[in-house]
């Protein structure tokens, strides 16, 4: 874990602001995940269109970081930003195709649940990296226990096991953010 | 936050959050010099008018010709810019 990666949002957006390449590029990981599943799952725009929402709310991020009222408000700020885009997409979308109009109370939902995803992401990140890498690899990019087992060379019997154990930190930090004790980037 | 997770919810959560494309990630990444550079073209054009005039007359191999890379983005905003002035 780098130090750029335990920053608060608003350090971070306050290191982007001062001109750190390092500090941009930490908040596009950061937050591209999140960008990319709003458009994706969220509004359920194909690959073409995400792309170019992705790349027009960085580069609006990137231009109007100095507009920002609250450094601590990015996340909400991109959501914001993110789905507005998405909506002007759909809408042009619509113009041509009127069948692509998406259900709002199913976007609206969506965008819910993604916004609990990113909490739990956030907390992920502020647990140990071998949790981080093991819980990385099962959940998001779908290893199985035999690649994990390869991969980080670990037998492939305690696979099973030590996800469960980092499933149960994260469950406790996640618990103990919710009770207000916080964790490292809060 | 709210409510509290099993292991099979925060499953589907994380699941939820798939990284972007690693093409995508690096071209937000590089926005940075991306905008410096197209802040320089706009500099030079400005400065030197042939310049200009090879922009206006083909933006895509103007910018080749300099030693620039003419990414789709920046070649947009520019030939605005160049527009606007």
């Amino acid at each position: 874990m780098t130090a750029l990666s335990t920053l608060s949002d608003a350090q971070l957006v306050q290191r982007c602001r001062g001109g750190d390449p390092d500090a941009w590029n930490e908040l596009v990981e950061r937050f591209s995940r999140y960008v990319y599943a709003i458009a994706t799952r969220g509004f359920r725009l194909g690959e073409a269109d995400a792309e170019d929402v992705f790349q027009e709310v960085f580069t609006r991020v990137y231009t109007n970081l100095h507009k920002l009222r609250d450094d601590a408000a990015v996340r909400p700020w991109i959501a914001q930003l993110t789905r507005r885009l998405c909506l002007d997409t759909i809408a042009k979308k619509g113009r041509e195709q009127p069948e692509a109009e998406a259900a709002p109370e199913e976007v609206d939902q969506g965008l819910a649940e993604l916004d609990e995803a990113f909490a739990v992401r956030e907390a992920l990140a502020a647990l140990p990296e071998a949790c981080q890498e093991i819980l990385g690899r099962f959940f998001t990019r779908d290893q199985s226990y035999r690649t994990i087992s390869e991969e980080l060379d670990l037998p492939s019997g305690t696979i099973a096991s030590r996800i469960a154990r980092c499933l149960g930190r994260l469950r406790v930090e996640i618990e103990g953010r919710s009770e207000g004790s916080g964790g490292s980037r809060e | 936050m709210t409510g509290s997770f099993d292991e099979e919810r925060l499953g589907e959560l994380l699941r939820l959050l798939r990284p972007a494309p690693d093409g995508w990630v690096r071209a937000a990444q590089e926005l940075p010099f991306a905008r410096r550079a197209l802040d320089e073209i706009v500099e030079r054009a400005e400065a030197d008018l042939a310049f200009r005039e090879a922009l206006i007359a083909d933006l895509e191999r103007a910018l080749e010709g300099a030693g620039y890379e003419p990414d789709e983005r920046i070649v947009a905003e520019l030939r605005e810019r160049l527009h606007r002035r």
